[in-house]
């Protein structure tokens, strides 16, 4: 009897210990540079576990540049209009991709998968030469074009995927009162689309607002960059002086906003995660 | 099962689309209808197929065909025709070309290998995370909330915090091992060049091991509790439960996350970039046509390595979905 209690609290407390694990995996990095964002001048040279000044002089010092503050708008305004665009396209797509039995629907699909198993760098000069000819080199707007080619073909699947989910007595409603698919389509399936276009559009937004690739190479002046550019290239003296307080300050105030919404609709999230399983 | 495919569902959608075709008799009024339907998916599928023609099949092609060129970064409008040459020319008694450069193919080692190990430990800690999180007990709901915390975090981001955490004067990770006293002096983790691709693969398990923790999950709690009462009353050992039972019936969800990360994996370009720029140790196949594209504004050889590399990702991607063909609702 003893020696059974004795083996169910180690067992509690080993799972105790692997729960503590995961959390301190998970979250430290995140805690340190929240930390790290707090101090300033030599401050940054001791090595604390725990935060034990609140300055916010890192904060005033980004926030207070220009082009990081431009940055921000550049990227919320790509990031959006990204999402708007494949929301467009994506919809009637995954109406007719999840509701209709048409010939080549496989092929349709496994072309969108395709799509977006494509290695970004196989377009690079490709689309260059495009942003180049419609003169949008160092314009978000090239942004916005460019990263439709994630965007909509996760956009699709995902979208399919729940579109497949619905009932079918609603549509066989729709046309027995003979309605047109476009009818169907906005009066029926919209509507009831509420919940997974605000998972999938999230999910695309942080995509695009994580992207670096087309967002270096499309961009030059700092005016006109986005957020991940932006910090990636803030740089100190040398590779030896970087100046690491506004970097964490630059990484909490970037990160933030997304933390808090995948908090948010964590739930929602993970249901559309598992849909796409596009991108990690 | 492999519920990131959502042909899978299809099964029902497509049951659902013929009882609608058998419930109504077969009449002129039905005909009209189902062709007005066909019609329509035509018309709602052929924006799409556009868009995506322009942004990637169109750029895809010039890529092609740049590499055949001699074309510059900075005039991209001017080039000849050189043939292969970007790939592989013999002259003057040696090789050159992408094919014969050695730092292409150390690029294509640092990939095959930072490919294998992370998504190789991304998909055991991802496991162990997910039966973890499928057990019950209080509290679930909020370390389930912290393991999306890294997945919601802009790779750079990361990437520089690592960075930070790494720093080989002030970082914390030099730090706190030795305190523990696994080493005797801190160590250069970004720039010693048997460390950096460990510190690559360490800031990318970190980010990407909640994707594959929460696929897994998904899997495992569709798995039907039935089984698991039978093992019980069997007293089965719950390590023999899991390869015997678990590991087989998630493996097919499993595969398709694995896929995803692999091919996710083989292009990786960010981190590589942040965390160590373009050194040569750890330089992926995305990292070096870059650098040839648009840092030495060679378009033509950057565009041989960058078709190269979608080559050899269009190669696992077809054999893949070859295989899994028979998911992909019939008529493809």
């Amino acid at each position: 009897m003893n020696r059974k209690l004795l083996r169910k609290i180690v067992a509690k407390a080993g799972f105790g210990l692997l729960l503590a694990a995961i959390m301190l995996f998970t979250v430290f990095p995140f805690y340190y540079a929240i930390l790290t964002s707090f101090k300033s001048g030599s401050e940054l040279f001791n090595i604390d576990y725990w935060i034990t000044t609140f300055n916010f002089e890192n904060y005033q010092a980004v926030l207070g540049q220009s082009s990081f503050v431009s940055s921000i708008w550049n990227s919320i305004l790509v990031a959006t209009c990204a999402v708007a665009i494949a929301m467009a396209f994506g919809l009637t797509a995954a109406y007719a991709l999840g509701r209709v039995h048409f010939r080549g629907r496989g092929t349709v699909l496994m072309i969108v998968l395709g799509v977006s198993m494509f290695p970004q760098v196989a377009v690079l000069s490709g689309l260059f030469e495009v942003i180049r000819a419609f003169d949008l080199y160092n314009d978000p707007l090239a942004l916005v074009f460019s990263y439709t080619i994630f965007t909509l073909p996760f956009t699709v699947w995902v979208l399919t995927t729940f579109m497949r989910q619905l009932p079918k007595e609603l549509e066989e409603a729709a046309i027995v009162d003979g309605a047109s698919p476009m009818v169907t389509l906005f009066k029926v399936f919209i509507p009831l689309m509420g919940p997974a276009m605000a998972t999938t559009g999230l999910l695309a937004f942080i995509a695009a607002w994580n992207e670096f690739l087309f967002a270096l190479t499309f961009t030059l002046t700092d005016d006109q960059r986005t957020v991940p550019v932006a910090i990636a290239l803030i740089t100190g003296g040398s590779q030896h002086e970087l100046p690491w307080g506004h970097l964490m300050a630059a990484s909490v105030i970037v990160t933030v906003p997304l933390v808090v919404l995948v908090l948010i609709f964590q739930r929602r999230i993970v249901s559309g995660l598992t849909a796409g399983a596009v991108k990690g | 099962m492999t519920m990131a495919d959502p042909t899978v569902t299809s099964a029902n959608a497509d049951a659902g689309e013929q009882s609608l075709a058998r419930s109504a008799p077969p009449t002129r009024r039905h005909n009209r209808v189902h062709r007005q339907r066909l019609r329509a998916a035509w018309m709602f599928l052929i924006p799409m197929l556009v868009v995506l023609a322009a942004v990637a099949g169109w750029p895809l092609m010039r890529t092609i065909w740049f590499s055949f060129t001699d074309a510059s970064f900075s005039d991209i409008s001017t080039y000849s025709m050189i043939g292969f040459e970007n790939y592989l020319v013999y002259d003057n008694g040696a090789w050159y070309g992408v094919l014969a450069d050695p730092s292409w193919w150390r690029a294509v080692w640092n990939t095959l290998f930072f490919t294998v190990v992370s998504v190789g430990a991304e998909t055991v800690l991802g496991l162990i995370i997910a039966l973890t999180l499928n057990a019950q007990f209080r509290g679930r709901g909020l370390i389930r909330a912290a393991t999306l915390i890294p997945w919601a975090i802009p790779t750079i981001v990361s990437a520089k915090m690592w960075g930070w955490m790494l720093h080989d004067q002030f970082g914390i990770i030099n730090d706190m091992l030795m305190t523990l006293g696994v080493i005797a002096e801190p160590l250069n983790w970004t720039a010693n060049s048997d460390l950096s691709m460990w510190a690559v693969i360490m800031v990318d398990v970190w980010k990407t091991t909640p994707f594959m923790a929460l696929l897994t999950l998904a899997a495992l709690q569709m798995l039907p509790s039935d089984c698991y009462e039978a093992a019980k009353v069997d007293g089965i050992h719950p390590v023999r439960v899991f390869f015997r039972v678990t590991l087989p019936l998630i493996y097919p969800a499993l595969m398709v996350a694995i896929i995803f990360r692999v091919l996710d994996a083989l292009r990786v370009f960010d981190v590589i970039y942040v965390l160590t720029s373009n050194s040569e140790d750890t330089m992926s196949m995305s990292v070096y046509a870059r650098q040839q594209l648009v840092e030495f504004q060679d378009v033509g050889y950057g565009s041989a390595a960058s078709t190269v590399l979608f080559l050899i990702i269009a190669l696992l991607t077809i054999t893949y979905l070859y295989l899994g063909r028979k998911q992909f609702g019939g008529d493809a």
